[in-house]
Order: structure tokens, then C-alpha cells, then sequence
């Protein structure tokens, strides 16, 4: 049962990439592009500051020199965002399988569709927009790069802390369910789990390196890109996984509906 | 007067413990070295030397909000 869990969230995870594939390609790559032309004209005109201060001294002007090019462009937004897309999609969508074969009949008794859908929305909340909302994505030429450990690091705890939170406050619902109902459990668990991530990232220390000029739209465009297809993918996931596991969950066990005498 | 019945209705059944768990460790070590290396390889930290997986996967690691650079 678990492994044909696990090649339907694969699958899943493989639609889902192909539609989050798309939509970052017609969304989000035009903003990259633009990114990527403002950090050649920064680079360009620190590079003419540096050769008219050498002409002003007599100086010949500096040769810079330019790192080779390993990706192009048109592979780093074709083949490589495909791939790049396709296996965090698929990944997430394994694990997420895995997930699901852990809580199904554990935590209410939601059937498989709504397990699937409700697993998903917890999932985008924990993974992508609560450490979104205090570390957002940011577009090429934002960020330095001596800050990329601190960064990483601060991501990604972020994201392990906000599931563990998430863990955290499924068990709480699980917990009070039976005392004060599933709606009001379900509430109040939400609640504290939006108290302490509020609290988590007013705690951590903030990380502004948005360059002078870049321009507010292109980074608004850019995060919500961002935000659109990661919203995309898990609901692609938890939808289309649902389908696959009430199909072969419900084929495995008899229906218990009474035939009509 | 008929009796009164109650219909059963079909509880979901969970999935025994000891059968999730091999496919968890392999599977889910796996597929999170497949996430770190979409999200994090030759950033931060390195298993490969070069920066060709960075760069390949490059767009991908910005727009799913990863740190780059």
C-alpha cells in the first residue's frame, strides 16, 4: 500500500511540476530576465566608475574580468528550471505520499480526498509561506554573496521550525477534539500555531539586502510569481493525490453502505 | 413502530506502522537529497566542487524561494 502511495505522489508531484513548470515560465521568468538586466547594468556602470577614475590618474583602465559562463540563459530558463521544478515537485510529492500513509486514519476521519487536500494546504502553510513571509524569495542581484551561509541557514530553520509547529498543532487539534469538537479544535489550533510563528519571526533577526534602485514592482512581481507557483504545486498535489488515494484506498476496503431492503 | 438502525459508516482505516516505515527512511532520505540539491548544493554548502549544479538549477532555486548567491 505505501509504495503505491509513493508512485502516486510521485505522479502527482510530476503533474504538478509540469503545471508549476508553466506558469513560473510565463509569470516568473520575465522578471528574472529583468533582475538579471539590472544586475548587468549595475555591474556595468561600476565598472565605467572604475575606468574614468583610472583615466582621471592617467592610468590605463582596468581589464575585468568577466566569469565564464557555465549555464546559458536559455538552458538555465528552459531545461534547467524544468529539472529544478520537476525535482523538488516530485520530491515533495513522495514525501508528501509518505505523509499521508502516516496520518490517514490517525488524526479524525476525514476520507482520503479531503486527508489529501487538507495534508496539502498544511504542507504550502508549514513549507512555503509562513518562512516566505519573513524570509520571502528574492529575484538574481538581491542578496550579497558573503551572506549566503547566514541566509541558508536562517531559511531554512525557519522552515524545519515552522514544521515542527505545524506537527505540534495537528497533535493539539488531535488532542482537543474529542473535548470541545472537531471545528473548535481545528480553530484553536490554528490560532496557536499562528501565535508562535509570529513570535519565531519577530524573534529572528531580519534580512534586508535589496540593492538601491532596484525597482519596488519587479520585486513585488517577482515574490508573487513566486508565491503563485508554489501555491500551484501543492494544490495540484494535494487535489490530484487525493483522487489516486480514494481510488486505491476505497478499492482495498468494502463499502459498508446498507443495500435497501 | 420499525426499530431504529444505525448505518454503519466506513471509518478510515490507518495503514499499520511497521509497513510505512522502509519505505519512509529510504524513500524519504532519497527524495530530500533531491530537494537539497535543487535548493541548496553549491550555495552554502558543497558536495561537488564547480558550480554547475547551481547554475543549472539556478532559476528553479530563486523562484521556489530559496536563498541564492
Amino acid at each position: 500500500m505505501t509504495g503505491k502511495l509513493l508512485t502516486g505522489g510521485l505522479l502527482a508531484g510530476l503533474v504538478a511540476a509540469v503545471l508549476c513548470f508553466s506558469f513560473f515560465k510565463v509569470v516568473g521568468e520575465p522578471t528574472v530576465e529583468r533582475a538579471i538586466a539590472f544586475e548587468q547594468s549595475m555591474e556595468e556602470a561600476k565598472a565605467k566608475a572604475k575606468a574614468d577614475e583610472a583615466a582621471a590618474k592617467g592610468l590605463p583602465a582596468p581589464t575585468e574580468q568577466t566569469e565564464p559562463e557555465l549555464v546559458s540563459r536559455p538552458v538555465q530558463s528552459s531545461v534547467g528550471l524544468l529539472t529544478g521544478v520537476g525535482v523538488f515537485s516530485m520530491a515533495f510529492g513522495g514525501l508528501f505520499a509518505l505523509v499521508f500513509a502516516l496520518v490517514y486514519g490517525r488524526f479524525g476521519e476525514l476520507g482520503a480526498r479531503a486527508t489529501s487536500a487538507v495534508l496539502a494546504a498544511e504542507g504550502f502553510v508549514a513549507i512555503y509561506l509562513a518562512p516566505a513571509l519573513k524570509y520571502p524569495a528574492n529575484p538574481p542581484s538581491v542578496g550579497l554573496p558573503e551572506t549566503i551561509d547566514m541566509r541558508t541557514s536562517l531559511y531554512l530553520a525557519l522552515v524545519l521550525i515552522s514544521l515542527a509547529v505545524m506537527i505540534a498543532a495537528s497533535l493539539l487539534r488531535r488532542s482537543l477534539a474529542g473535548r470541545i469538537g472537531g471545528w473548535n479544535a481545528a480553530i484553536l489550533a490554528g490560532f496557536a500555531y499562528i501565535a508562535v510563528m509570529v513570535g519565531v519571526s519577530l524573534a529572528l533577526p531580519s534580512v534586508n539586502e535589496v540593492p538601491e534602485g532596484f525597482p519596488a514592482d519587479l520585486l513585488w512581481q517577482f515574490r508573487i510569481a513566486s508565491l503563485g507557483g508554489q501555491a500551484l504545486m501543492w494544490a495540484i498535489l494535494g487535489l490530484l493525490f487525493g483522487v489516486y488515494a480514494e481510488r486505491l484506498i476505497g478499492a482495498k476496503r468494502p463499502a459498508l453502505r446498507p443495500v435497501h431492503a | 413502530m420499525t426499530p431504529a438502525t444505525t448505518l454503519p459508516v466506513a471509518r478510515p482505516v490507518a495503514i499499520p506502522l511497521r509497513e510505512i516505515l522502509p519505505w519512509a527512511l529510504f524513500g524519504g532520505l532519497l527524495l530530500m537529497l533531491g530537494i537539497y540539491f535543487v535548493g541548496v548544493e553549491e550555495g552554502a554548502v558543497a558536495m561537488f566542487k564547480g558550480m554547475y549544479v547551481h547554475e543549472f538549477v539556478h532559476d528553479a532555486r530563486h523562484l521556489l524561494g530559496f536563498p541564492c548567491h
